[in-house]
């Protein structure tokens, strides 16, 4: 068993874990925050993206313990009270989503690229994506989404 | 994952003690590999010990004619870095496109170099550049590095701590991603030096591996014409459910030819 001691969506909570488990399940079992899913569970479809420090991550591939004394963010963290985060909004006008298991992972990822590229091409949008797989959309309205997200 | 106690150590000597006093330790840095490997239970270690929070290791330093990386610089680090991006092109261009780019904000070169996966990009990187690994106790030179699948020179006990890649005139890499996992079915990275010119394959054989003949012909004509009587010893190359070790062979040849291509 070990100590976890971490900042989530600007709260701070301390925990006794199993040392080996994963971050996604740490969140979601642990504190109860769902909005991070588990899809693949082997790195590839995106639907466990959270942020670390800022930067957009595959929660099911990172221990808990590997971000103790770290600031996360997950979904959850992203809404002002009612107020949906300009993402989100952008999801939500332009039809982003419809069975939105991929959904909080990709609001996620979208985030860290306008964080990083304040006017990514329609080309960098799409190669930023390369994590993410979503079944039902066929992304253009994702892509959509973030274009309106941009402006 | 079956379970194991974890460290997270703050300098490198700690990290050695553990691996050399554990039962059955393991490295932890970016945990790309390790950590699906752990949920396969393909691996059972005693011991994971997490080197991320060794700062000393994170810097890229431009030292005139070879850049320094540290071991736990991330692809992403490598990838935006101004220094590699402006002396080593063809570096920063491999480290792009590893992955995606959440994987790149963890995944670490010090960990790719270390595992020597076959279908890695970064040994590719390590032989056409001719780089110095540099670990906690020893220092390697390029071309004794790989030994086979999985297994480079280094010892149980010894961590690589930061790896020299040599500034060449002009550098390129050329991938064949396969199309769910994003590993390399091939690699090609060409490096030109004054002295000479350096070619590397990774992802076809069961170690990167240089095409010692094409760069002496590359010297003498430094053309894509040096490939028409070109054709890969697929001796030893890899067949499995992506590709045979045929297609490779003729991978290996498209990429030489992009890669020459891209560098006349």
């Amino acid at each position: 068993m070990a100590k976890i001691d971490i900042k989530i969506n600007g709260k701070e909570y301390s925990e006794t874990i199993d040392d080996n488990i994963l971050l996604v399940d740490f969140l979601r079992e642990k504190i109860g925050l769902t909005g991070t899913h588990v899809g693949c569970d082997t790195s590839q479809c995106g639907a466990c993206v959270v942020h670390i420090n800022g930067d957009s991550v595959k929660s099911c591939t990172t221990l808990a313990m590997q971000v103790n004394g770290k600031d996360i963010t997950t979904i959850e963290g992203l809404s002002d009270g009612d107020n949906l985060h300009p993402i989100q909004k952008a999801f939500q006008n332009n039809h982003a989503l419809q069975c939105g298991f991929c959904t909080p992972g990709l609001v996620m990822s979208a985030v860290d690229l306008l964080q990083k590229n304040k006017n990514p091409s329609e080309d960098e949008i799409r190669e930023w994506f390369e994590g993410h797989i979503c079944r039902c959309t066929g992304y253009k309205n994702i892509i959509k989404a973030v274009q309106e997200a941009i402006a | 994952m079956y379970n194991f106690k974890f460290h997270k150590v703050d300098k490198i000597e700690d990290a050695v003690a553990i691996l050399s006093s554990a039962e059955d330790p393991k490295i932890l840095s970016g945990g790309h590999t390790l950590i699906p490997t752990l949920k396969q239970r393909l691996s059972q270690p005693t011991d994971v010990i997490d080197i991320s929070n060794i700062d000393s290791l994170k810097s890229i330093k431009n030292n005139g004619d070879l850049i320094t990386i540290g071991a736990l610089c991330t692809h992403s680090q490598v990838a935006t870095s101004m220094d590699v991006q402006s002396e080593i092109v063809g570096l920063a261009s491999m480290a792009s496109q590893i992955g995606d780019p959440q994987v790149r904000h963890r995944g670490t070169i010090g960990g790719s170099i270390a595992n020597a996966d076959p279908a890695a990009d970064y040994p590719a990187a390590v032989l056409a550049l001719d780089a110095k690994i540099t670990t906690s106790s020893n220092s390697y030179n390029s071309d004794d590095f790989f030994i086979d699948m999985f297994e480079t020179a280094i010892n149980s006990d010894e961590i690589i701590t930061s790896i020299d890649f040599k500034i060449p005139k002009k550098s390129v890499y050329k991938k064949f991603r396969n199309p769910a996992s994003g590993y390399a079915m091939a690699g090609v990275f060409i490096a030109i030096f004054e002295e000479g010119i350096r070619v590397a394959i990774t992802g076809a054989s069961t170690t990167a591996f240089r095409l010692h003949d094409l760069e002496k012909k590359l010297e003498n004509n430094f053309s894509v014409d040096v490939l028409n009587d070109f054709n890969a010893d697929t001796t030893n190359y890899n067949s499995d459910i992506h590709a045979s070790a045929k297609y490779r062979g003729n991978l290996v040849k498209v990429l030489l030819e992009e890669a020459i291509a891209e560098l006349v």
